[in-house]
């Protein structure tokens, strides 16, 4: 593997130039309408410098320090998800006369994301795992997932919601990604994984990094993963979830929970999704799939029944898929310890608190 | 990466004309499909209790079993129960209408492995369609299995769809057909009571038999654990389970039942598998 290089910040435009020489269109976070949203980067001062987040349980603020960092924050409500599994997508469609016109799913442009997280590359790899499953690939989720380019931050700056260190997923970027950032005070240690990587490393106009550099950024990451305070109860969970089905806790946390399904909304991992159709006046139609999720009555309706009919039944049904049925279907649990699920309930429910009340006691 | 195509027939649903309907009852009708690409319906290839997704433009898809014969019909076979919106639009169609079918989708019954024993049907509520084609399936290979036990319960006795069908199978050799209603009426020559009773009057080889069961799934439950008692192994019942199913690929996450994803790894499951999930609210 090549030696890191070094891109102080005052450079930091040559990562989006780099990247856009090699073709790709380039993607990161910027703030927007008071969050931290995904979109199109036009140049690195759209990055959300100087800004870290404060969350809690019902609670995500930014806070501006004007400190000299890009990625002084750990996560915003989204990140990869609605750019490779589309909140809204069209899956076919059909002529006047009912024949069902292939629709070809919309390959977007060669695309390069910044400031990927540990635990969204994490929730990434169990997204392909499910809608890349060998034989049976979603073709609109792999033709989104092609030309993508992940270049990853490693976190220093973890929320009090964050728990990746316990789930074994971050704050450090392992695998995933193509360009990972150390980022410091005064610039980006830059490190290339895999072929293609490497490549734009060695595009990069890098210098050699200031003495003990690298020393400094693991220190900080290390200290990122000190510093998170929620753990989840030691796994796997899935035996001792479907033990306890009838544990009071459920129904306690059915008294609170309001089954809006934020949590499924930002959860990195969450997949399900409802299908519809949208008839058009002159005798078309269009085949929709859209975001969904356990928590509302459609999902477990069959006619004339609600198998879920109350959030006691709903939250048990997320948190025992979640953390124990997705071992069995993909060999691990579903949650990265992003803490989304923490900081946008609004009714300030916190999993690991409830997993600590159901299956702490090992 | 190389990007996949969305492969018609399974992400993307394949012309089909209505060629033939029969009304079985004033709520369910049998329609006889065959898609328009000849070749695409003569490589069609599926097994008893798989199902396919029925595509009606501008309504909507629904899973629906598919009741015809593998080998021995030339058309896909679908017997719809109107009892929503989708359901209702296709028990409606007439002959030579368009619709989409993609499938077929998921297990269906063992009845490979059940060759050499007896065979079992339990079947609660209206039109149970998956077992319809798993008995057709054994009559027309008589030879490769032993008895033949069909149990069907209704609520009503006027509920009762196929009753010639039933009777013409009553008449094969080595064949029981037992029915039952829960509330009976004038003409009724059989029991009356739940289904589960039928099977103390049922005569088949208990340690050699594999019983497919479908209906509500109380009943179901009920009907195993009795068969369980009279000594038929857990892993030889099989059940077919119902669940919300948006893709019926094993993606879109309605269908699942704790680790299970029914599309895929069912419907069709084995009672000892299932079992400690079977009849626990919420799953
Ligand atoms: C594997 C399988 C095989 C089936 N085989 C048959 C069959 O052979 N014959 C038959 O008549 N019915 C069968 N069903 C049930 C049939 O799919 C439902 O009756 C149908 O989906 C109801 O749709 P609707 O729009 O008419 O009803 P509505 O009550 O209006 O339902 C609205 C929507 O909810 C979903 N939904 C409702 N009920 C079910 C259900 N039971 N299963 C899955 N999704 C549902 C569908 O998306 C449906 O469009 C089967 C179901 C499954 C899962
Ligand atoms: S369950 Fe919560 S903490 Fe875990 S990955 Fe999903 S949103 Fe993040
Ligand atoms: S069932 Fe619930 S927890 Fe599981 S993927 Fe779907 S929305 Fe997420
Ligand atoms: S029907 Fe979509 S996952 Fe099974």
């Amino acid at each position: 593997m090549p030696e890191p290089g070094w891109l102080p910040l005052q450079r930091a435009d040559a990562l989006l130039a780099t990247l856009r020489e090699a073709g790709y269109r380039v993607v990161g976070p910027q703030v927007a309408d008071g969050i931290i949203r995904y979109g199109p980067l036009g140049e690195a001062a759209a990055l959300p410098w100087g800004v870290r987040v404060e969350a809690d349980a019902g609670r995500w603020r930014l806070r501006r320090t004007g400190e000299g960092r890009a990625f002084a924050w750990a996560n915003g409500p989204q990140a990869l998800k609605p750019l490779l599994f589309a909140p809204e997508e069209t899956l076919w469609r059909t002529d006047a006369d009912g024949r069902p016109a292939p629709q070809a799913p919309e390959a977007p442009p060669p695309t390069a994301v910044i400031g990927v997280r540990a635990c969204d590359l994490a929730a990434l790899a169990l997204l392909d795992a499910h809608f890349l499953r060998p034989g049976r690939e979603d073709p609109w989720y792999a033709a989104r997932r092609s030309g993508l380019l992940l270049v990853a931050v490693h976190c220093t700056h973890p929320a009090a919601t964050c728990f990746c260190a316990s789930t074994g997923d971050g704050p450090e970027a392992r695998e995933g990604h193509d360009l990972a950032l150390w980022e410091l005070e005064e610039g980006w240690l830059v490190e290339a994984a895999g072929a293609a990587g490497e490549r734009l490393l060695a595009a990069l106009p890098l210098e050699a990094p200031p003495a003990g550099a690298a020393e400094r950024a693991r220190t900080e990451v290390a200290a990122a993963a000190a510093a998170q305070t929620r753990r989840l109860p030691e796994g796997p969970l899935q035996a001792r979830l479907f033990e306890r089905l009838d544990h009071p806790r459920w129904a306690q946390v059915g008294e609170r929970c309001l089954a809006c399904g934020s949590c499924t909304a930002v959860c990195p991992t969450c997949f399900c999704h409802a299908a519809e159709e949208r008839p058009g006046l002159d005798g078309s139609s269009a085949r929709v799939r859209r975001w969904s999720s356990c928590f509302t009555e459609g999902h477990s309706y069959i006619h004339g029944i609600v198998l879920r009919p109350d959030a006691r039944s709903r939250y048990r049904q997320w948190l025992t898929h979640k953390l124990g049925a997705w071992h069995a279907q993909y060999g691990r649990s579903g949650c990265v310890g992003c803490g989304r699920c923490i900081a946008w309930c609004p009714a300030a429910i916190d999993l690991v608190e409830e997993m600590e009340a159901i299956v702490g006691d090992a | 990466m190389a990007t996949p195509e969305p492969v018609p027939g399974i992400d993307l649903p394949v012309p089909a004309r209505v060629a033939g309907r029969v009304q079985e009852s004033p709520t369910i009708v049998t329609l006889r499909l065959e898609l328009e690409d000849p070749a695409r319906q003569a490589a069609f290839r599926f097994a008893p209790g798989q199902f396919n997704m029925l595509h009606l433009p501008g309504v909507g898809e629904v899973p629906i079993s598919i009741s015809s014969d593998p080998d021995h019909d030339t058309f896909l076979g679908h017997t719809v129960r109107m009892v929503g919106r989708v359901t209702r639009a296709l028990a409606r169609l007439p002959v030579g209408a368009r619709l989409g079918v993609r499938g077929p989708f998921g297990r269906g019954w063992p009845l490979e492995a059940a060759r050499g024993g007896d065979v079992v049907v339990l079947a609660g509520g209206l039109g149970c369609a998956p077992v319809v084609g798993a008995v057709r399936y054994v009559l027309h290979r008589r030879r490769d299995y032993g008895r033949l036990v069909v149990m069907q319960g209704v609520k009503h006795a006027e509920d009762l769809i196929w009753r010639a069908q039933y009777e013409a199978w009553a008449r094969e050799p080595d064949v029981q057909v037992l029915l039952a209603a829960d509330v009976a009426g004038g003409d009724w020559p059989w029991n009356v009571g739940p289904v589960t009773e039928l099977l103390e009057g049922a005569r088949f080889d208990r340690g050699r038999c594999t019983v497919l069961m479908c209906g509500p799934e109380p009943m179901m439950i009920a009907a195993a654990r009795r068969l369980e008692a009279l000594g038929v192994p857990a892993a030889a019942i099989h059940l077919s389970m119902e669940r919300n199913m948006q893709c019926a690929l094993g993606r879109c996450g309605h269908c699942q039942i704790g680790p299970w994803f029914v599309c895929r790894d069912g419907p069709v499951f084995r009672y000892d598998r299932i079992r400690p999930l079977l009849g626990v609210r919420g799953f």
